[in-house]
């Protein structure tokens, strides 16, 4: 039962990293209408950046984390304004080949800067832990920071996208660019917006990623950034609480598989759940197929 | 109606030539809305009546020609910065956000006014659609057909537009409802909006407009007073049903 407990929060842990992953996926895919593949090595790029703020420049954590989003969010907005919004009028595939590219640049570069030598994440989030059951079930405070982290990231953009100017036109840009411009809105600019939002949040999921999973180096973003594009379609690619239900899951089934049926077979058994529940709701668990009304 | 005098030009559409990729679907068309009025495009389907109007309002570029608003050259400016010159497009097929409240939506169509004028412009709108007050908080996609036209037409207005160009408003609509829809596209212009009404239902939108272009493949094949071209034995057998 304590075991039991324990992976629980293991994997609500993992998914809270996912959910916190797929939102960038989610949200570029909403507004843009394109995979962006090199969301996940702007989380490295994130862990690098904050791993030298703490390591060369001894900064504190927090402020590490604050500028490993400042990079971040401009290197998303750099990426877009170079690399798609000059395809924005190109075929699908020539964006995917794109943002293909973008994720081995960003690959080579982080290679080419810090050496394909793994480094050692400091562990910044530690600062203690919760003993419960006679010490049976320990629940670390990188655990806690993380769910944590992931719920007001959840209700943060809720309200954004809800209650805000820039989070009702990003809304009415992703269902459609035309009518949005004819309201006056710069679609651009919300496109742009968008990329940096992700981005931002891509380096707070690279911080808690490697504080969970110590070894950093240039490819540590790509199988996250793939479980996460895939908890994005789980629960229904474009939406917000789909990407925190889709990361959730996934992150669940994933530690839940491993720890019961087999270690080996974890990430297969995520991938079959997927194609599963794409059997039976192609638009992922909350995606709603768009309503055409005359 | 059209008693400045003289009549102040607010839109001049100038030899404008536009393609898609290698079609060449406008072939210069001119024409000019002047200051009060309700001009009005007519013609068959494929003539490129929309393809006039999401020119004039930005959404697509004309290879050659010219357009100008109050004497300002508009051509190359983005469309969202079109609307905030007083000219604002409701589209064909209304494309009003479906997942959005009906409130939302209208706030939208307010983007490019400041903070503070947006409750007026709300008030406004409410009162012209009283029916949009009822269903404020129900999302778009869940409104009749009617309604979806009203709440186009009322975000439209939310930007205060000095021109307010209307594409296919009647489209899908019961007869019962065209009537309510023009009825309203008069008061607009009889409170001073000019109206550029681009329309299917010839025989409607030359009752209420005061002059009128007849588009055909691309050019304007007939113009003038619109009861001049409602009297057109060539408009009468084309689009009137003889």
């Amino acid at each position: 039962m304590v075991s039991f407990l324990r992976f629980l929060i293991n994997g609500i842990s993992l998914g809270s990293v996912y959910a916190i992953i797929a939102l960038g996926y989610t949200m570029v895919y909403g507004i843009a209408k394109m995979l962006n593949f090199a969301h996940g090595d702007v989380i490295m790029v994130g862990a690098y950046i904050a791993f030298c703020a703490i390591s060369y420049l001894s900064l504190p954590p927090l402020l590490a984390v604050l500028c490993a989003m400042a990079v971040c969010t401009a290197l998303g907005i750099i990426i877009e304004g170079l690399a798609y919004r000059p395809l924005r009028q190109a075929s699908k595939l020539a964006v995917l080949i794109t943002a293909i590219g973008v994720s081995y640049l960003l690959q080579n570069s982080a290679q080419l800067i810090w050496s394909a030598n793994p480094k050692v994440f400091p562990s910044i989030l530690n600062f203690g832990a919760i003993k419960l059951f006679d010490g049976s079930l320990v629940i670390t405070s990188q655990t806690i920071i993380t769910i944590a982290a992931n719920i007001v990231i959840m209700l943060v953009l809720t309200m954004f996208t809800g209650k805000t100017k820039m989070g009702k036109a990003m809304r009415a840009v992703s269902e459609d660019k035309g009518a949005a411009e004819l309201m006056g809105i710069n679609v651009n600019r919300t496109i742009s917006v968008t990329f940096a939002i992700g981005s931002a949040l891509a380096a707070i999921a690279g911080v808690l990623l490697c504080s969970a999973y110590p070894t950093l180096q240039p490819t540590t973003g790509s199988m996250p950034g793939i479980k996460a594009f895939t908890a994005a379609v789980f629960g229904g690619i474009g939406s917000i609480p789909g990407a925190m239900l889709g990361g959730l899951l996934l992150g669940l089934i994933e530690i839940l598989g491993k720890a019961y049926v087999s270690t080996e077979l974890g990430d297969a058994i995520v991938f079959a759940v997927l194609i599963v529940v794409l059997l039976f709701k192609p638009a992922g668990l909350l995606g709603k197929p768009m309503r055409e009304k005359v | 109606m059209s008693e400045a005098n003289p009549a102040k030009v607010l839109l001049q559409v100038h030899e404008i030539h536009v393609y898609y990729g290698s079609i060449h679907a406008i072939k210069g068309v001119s024409f000019e809305v002047n200051e009060g009025e309700i001009v009005t495009l007519i013609g068959a389907n494929g003539a490129g009546k929309s393809t006039t109007l999401n020119t004039v309002s930005g959404l697509l570029k004309p290879r050659s020609g010219g357009i100008t608003f109050e004497g300002r050259n508009i051509v190359g400016m983005s469309a969202s910065k079109i609307v905030g010159l007083g000219m604002a497009l409701c589209p064909e097929g209304r494309r009003v956000f479906q997942q959005m409240t009906v409130r939302e939506n209208l706030e939208m169509g307010g983007f490019s006014r400041p903070k503070e004028e947006i409750a007026g412009a709300l008030d406004n709108v409410f009162q012209r659609f009283p029916r949009l007050k009822e269903r404020e908080k129900q999302v778009a996609g869940t409104l009749s057909g009617g309604e979806q036209q009203m709440l186009a037409m009322g975000r439209a207005l939310m930007s205060k537009p000095k021109l307010l160009m209307l594409d296919e408003p009647s489209m899908g609509l019961a007869p019962i409802l065209v009537e309510q829809i023009f009825d309203i596209i008069g008061e607009l212009n009889r409170a001073g909006t000019t109206i550029l009404l681009v329309e299917q239902n010839a025989q409607m939108a030359l009752s209420i407009a005061d002059r009128a272009y007849v588009l055909g493949t691309g050019k304007i094949t007939i113009s003038g007073d619109a009861k001049d071209v409602l009297a057109d034995d060539r408009v009468r057998a084309a689009y009137l049903g003889g």
